[in-house]
């Protein structure tokens, strides 16, 4: 029996979290909607603590708790980049919510519970982990797609994305259910040794239903009929948050799950994999073309980068993974500068939606325009930028397994999503301008020059984020 | 310098110009005057490096020089640059070149200045760096990066249909790329480093071969650009600003040939032998077809586009044939058409700073009023159609000449481009240049100016002296040529005896 504090040092971030977000709650019932600006800078202290205690400790690969939570490098790569993500959103939120009037301190409280939420999903070693894991997030971003309540798109984002979460949680659950009665345990691993020899269509079953439920959360297609809808009508910075930390633990879980549990059912993971990569990155290139609001542009480019992500799963093997954790790191920094951009858009004193307020962007506000520029050819995929490398090690992991035609219809699709990423770029500098927009807080600048800035250079020092990704795929093996 | 070598310095030379720049704010004259002259002081100082690297060069060698090298990704990925007898030429083109674009856009572009000139200085790099590379995704990197500033470029300080045009390069070109990754990755599957100088000793498999040549296919041929996937090129030539199209036509063009030399034909040497009758075809149908389409053209721009489209068949022709003079006269011809059709584009742009349209019906009589200038068009437009003596016959006549050792069918039909090369160019030339000055708004138009005649003396003298005295190119591109040539017959000798042997 090791010693407590042996096991405490695997979940100390998620102490830190849990702890932390109990006193925030009291300290919030305490001093009400005043105590906000204390709650969201200590939120946003808790937060990089945890990542701190992340990247600061060394320590061996171990499940604890019963084998019900894993702490593996691939675990801290994922958390690591949840955690960023979730701190940068709460940045980004603060002039949004005080100008909307909407500064209430459940924000950060929730922010940090589906945070805590995703790194439990993360970790998640069997079934009952994941579950709980799921919906812990899950519930606290259903209340934060309706927190503008006097906001009836909001309060549609929130209603529509809770009936839906709701089913594909039943889903899930049936699944699961047929998972536990066909292999007689929980455990991932127990699973794996079931399903090791052959894949009783039990076990099947309930595998397509936890993956239906898993693209749900993911939003590839044919699930992501929610995605457009929540985006747009969710508060800008919350939608920020589901793009960015959501996508990837909800990322993080299926590879886990799929990889450990499902090893000997490949055949018939890939399948359903490579349908939703080829679905997702159809769709999200073809349907985003006719969009015209910029939230719901960047909900279609997001199923179109989950079904890139889900490419190098497919591949299934080591550097595939890798290639997914490559992919979601500079996704979410793409992803985060585009939604600081968009968060930028404010003409006198309201939030404006439409690609085409960006218009001549370039000569009222060059450097934003070059900005946000350069996070349209990212996520384009243009080298020297770092959305192309993104899309490099996925392809080449679907190249290495033989999946030659998954890989020519990423790239074709990747060709049709560049059109309307170019159209963003052709609106800001070749068009006239259009209304300045209002001086944007220093924080918003901030996260727009930075992701964009480490997108640039990318190219030029990529050896951590290689390293890191390289160490996350191996333990999974 | 950290370490790095002559090479990097050449290629990101460009960036010190950008850092500059981007410390200059505001319009004011004096502001505009030094943005304008530290880019030229800029690619002058690359041109200058750039000679310095030839002096180092050695012609004599086949092999890949200057290199230098440093990991970089890790796992097969590394950060090399070096030049051989295939990529020097082309890097002294475009160093070359550039002051002369700067040039042009002296008094032409009056918006937006800085981007203008940053845009063009971060092209310059991107574009030496792919004929340095030497590393598969390091040149697919800067192959593709160089589509950013070129759909600014056109996009921003472009004619009318510009977003048309900006938009129908970038995915046509990005399209044919995207297809030569896949085959890159595929490669990486196979060697497992994407070094070319590893590449080029590995041995593909015959049947992935013709893949992988017809993936590359795919983005050098729309690059190139070979017909039926020209169609991009005269509407980008067509809208972009004067020094956008001189770029475009006498550099980017050749990033297609460029790469058929350096990957396809090495690398691919079965592909290329199977697939050259398919190359040849679409060749001939260029040089033919579209020396037809250009003798209807009514804008000066679009007909030399299309000759350019022809010019670019002899060279797709000439390199496929793999024999010494083929494959040398292909060398050539892409280097003197990189000044002749800068050049031709440059006559373009004077005319039309004057008169704001390119119109050839809007033209004529302009001899009478603009001496030099009808001297200067004369001298380029004799050196498109490939006059002895000027720099444009030395490399369609030795490509012709391979041709006609490999199949000489194909030489008969091409050759018949060359006459109606001169139909084209010569009935532009009367049109724009002789006949009565009738046109009211044509009475006043002034010959060049200083600065014009300055941009022209060194094109034309080049042009001629390369006509007359080959030399210097060929002998520089000689050495890789042969090993080139050697090296894909005795590939092929070995394919034959084993296939003797069973």
């Amino acid at each position: 029996m090791p010693f407590l504090s042996e096991i405490f040092q695997h979940f100390l971030p998620e102490t830190i979290l849990a702890v932390g977000v109990m006193t925030l709650l009291l300290i919030g019932a305490w001093r009400g909607d005043k105590g906000f600006a204390l709650v969201d800078e200590l939120a946003v202290a808790l937060l990089g603590l945890a990542i701190v205690s992340i990247v600061l400790s060394v320590k061996p690969d171990r499940s604890v708790f019963e084998g019900a939570f894993m702490d593996d490098a691939f675990a801290r790569f994922m958390k690591v980049l949840s955690l960023g993500a979730a701190l940068v959103s709460i940045i980004l939120s603060h002039d949004y919510l005080r100008r909307a009037g909407l500064e209430k301190f459940e924000y950060p409280i929730l922010i940090i519970l589906s945070t805590l939420g995703m790194m439990l999903l993360i970790s998640a070693d069997n079934l009952i982990a994941f579950y709980l894991g799921l919906e812990l997030m899950s519930l606290a971003l259903y209340v934060m797609a309706a927190f503008a309540r006097e906001d009836g798109r909001s309060s549609e984002a929130g209603l529509k994305y809770f009936v839906l979460g709701a089913l594909s949680s039943g889903m899930m659950l049936y699944g699961a259910s047929l998972l536990y009665g066909f292999a007689g345990t929980v455990a991932f691993s127990g699973i794996a040794n079931a399903v090791s020899a052959s894949a009783p269509i039990g076990v099947v079953f309930g595998l397509v239903f936890v993956m239906a439920g898993l693209a749900f959360k993911m939003s590839a297609a044919p699930f992501h009929m929610w995605t457009p809808d929540v985006y747009e009508g969710a508060p800008t910075p919350v939608t920020a948050f589901f793009a960015s930390a959501a996508k990837a633990a909800a990322v993080a879980v299926t590879v886990r799950i799929v990889i450990t549990a499902f090893p000997g059912a490949d055949q018939q993971w890939r399948q359903i994999i490579v349908f939703l990569a080829i679905a997702s990155t159809l769709l999200g290139s073809f349907a985003a073309i006719g969009q015209t609001n910029i939230k719901r542009l960047m909900a279609y480019s997001s199923i179109g980068h989950m079904g890139f992500a889900l490419i190098g799963l497919a591949a299934g093997n080591e550097i595939g993974i890798r290639g997914v954790a490559i992919y979601l790191a500079i996704y979410l920094v793409m992803t985060l500068g585009a939604f600081a951009a968009i968060l930028a858009m404010r003409v006198e004193g309201k939030s404006v939606e439409n690609i085409s307020d960006l218009a001549g962007l370039s000569r009222t506000n060059g450097l934003m325009a070059f900005f946000l520029a350069m996070l349209m050819f990212s996520l384009a995929g243009i080298p020297p930028l770092a959305g192309f490398f993104a899309k490099y090690y996925v392809l080449l992991a679907a190249v290495d397994a033989g999946l030659y035609p998954l890989a020519v219809v990423g790239v074709l699709a990747s060709a049709v999503a560049a059109f309307y990423y170019l159209r963003v770029v052709k609106i800001m500098y070749f068009d006239e301008p259009a209304p300045h927009f209002d001086p944007s807080p220093l924080a918003v600048r901030a996260v727009l020059a930075l992701s964009t800035i480490s997108l640039l250079v990318f190219w030029i020092y990529p050896t951590p984020v290689m390293d890191a990704a390289s160490v996350a795929a191996k333990s999974l093996f | 310098m950290l370490g790095f070598g002559l090479l990097s310095g050449l290629t990101f030379l460009p960036f010190v110009g950008v850092a500059f720049l981007l410390t200059q704010r505001g319009e004011d004259p004096a502001t505009l005057r030094n943005i304008r002259w530290a880019t030229l002081l800029t690619t002058l100082a690359t041109f200058a490096l750039s000679l310095v690297a030839w002096t180092r060069f050695d012609a004599t060698s086949a092999a890949f020089q200057l290199v230098e090298e440093r990991s970089w990704f890790g796992s097969g990925l590394v950060y090399k640059l070096g030049v051989d007898g295939f990529s020097m030429p082309f890097v002294l083109l475009t160093t070359f070149l550039m002051p002369f674009a700067i040039l042009a856009s002296w008094e032409s572009v009056e918006k937006r200045v800085k981007e203008y000139m940053i845009a063009f200085l971060v092209l310059e790099t991107l574009m030496i760096g792919v004929f340095c590379a030497l590393d598969l995704v390091l040149f697919y990197l800067f192959f593709e990066g160089g589509l950013i500033p070129m759909f600014l470029i056109i996009g921003i300080w472009g004619g009318k249909r510009r977003v048309y045009a900006s938009f129908k390069f970038f995915l046509y070109t990005l399209v044919g790329s995207l297809l030569m990754l896949i085959a890159i990755l595929a490669m990486y599957g196979v060697a497992g480093t994407t070094d070319i100088a590893v590449l080029l000793k590995t041995d593909f498999p015959k049947e992935m071969q013709f893949w992988l040549w017809l993936a590359f296919f795919a983005s050098f041929a729309v690059k190139m650009p070979m017909w039926p996937v020209h169609t991009w090129l005269p509407d980008a030539h067509v809208e972009a600003p004067t020094a956008g199209s001189v770029i475009l036509a006498a550099i980017l063009l050749k990033m297609g040939g460029y790469g058929f030399i350096r990957f396809s034909l090495p690398m691919f040497p079965d592909a290329s032998t199977y697939f050259a009758p398919l190359v040849y075809a679409m060749s001939v149908i260029a040089i033919v077809y579209t020396s037809l389409v250009a003798l209807v053209q009514e804008d000066i721009k679009k007909l030399i586009a299309y000759s350019s489209v022809a010019h670019m068949g002899f060279v797709t022709m000439g390199l496929f044939t793999l024999n010494p003079q083929g494959v040398q006269g292909a060398m050539f011809l892409m280097i003197s058409h990189g000044f002749v059709s800068g050049a031709l584009f440059l006559c373009v742009g004077v005319i039309y700073d004057r008169m704001h349209t390119r119109e050839i019906a809007a033209y004529g009589g302009l001899v009478n009023r603009m001496p030099l200038y009808a001297f200067v068009f004369m001298v380029f437009t004799m050196a498109n159609v490939g006059l002895p003596g000027t720099a444009g016959f030395v490399g369609e006549f030795l490509s012709l000449v391979g041709a006609f050792q490999a199949n000489s069918w194909v030489a008969l039909i091409a050759t018949s481009g060359v006459i109606f090369s001169a139909a084209y160019a010569l009935y532009l030339y009367r049109r724009v240049v002789f006949g009565a000055l009738e046109k009211s708004s044509l009475k006043q138009i002034a010959d060049l100016t200083p600065r014009e005649i300055a941009i022209f003396t060194p094109l034309v003298l080049l042009t001629i002296y390369y006509g007359v005295q080959p030399d210097p190119i060929l002998n520089t591109t000689a050495a890789s040529v042969d090993h080139l040539i050697q090296s894909h017959t005795a590939l092929l000798d070995a394919v034959k005896l084993a296939a003797a042997g069973q």
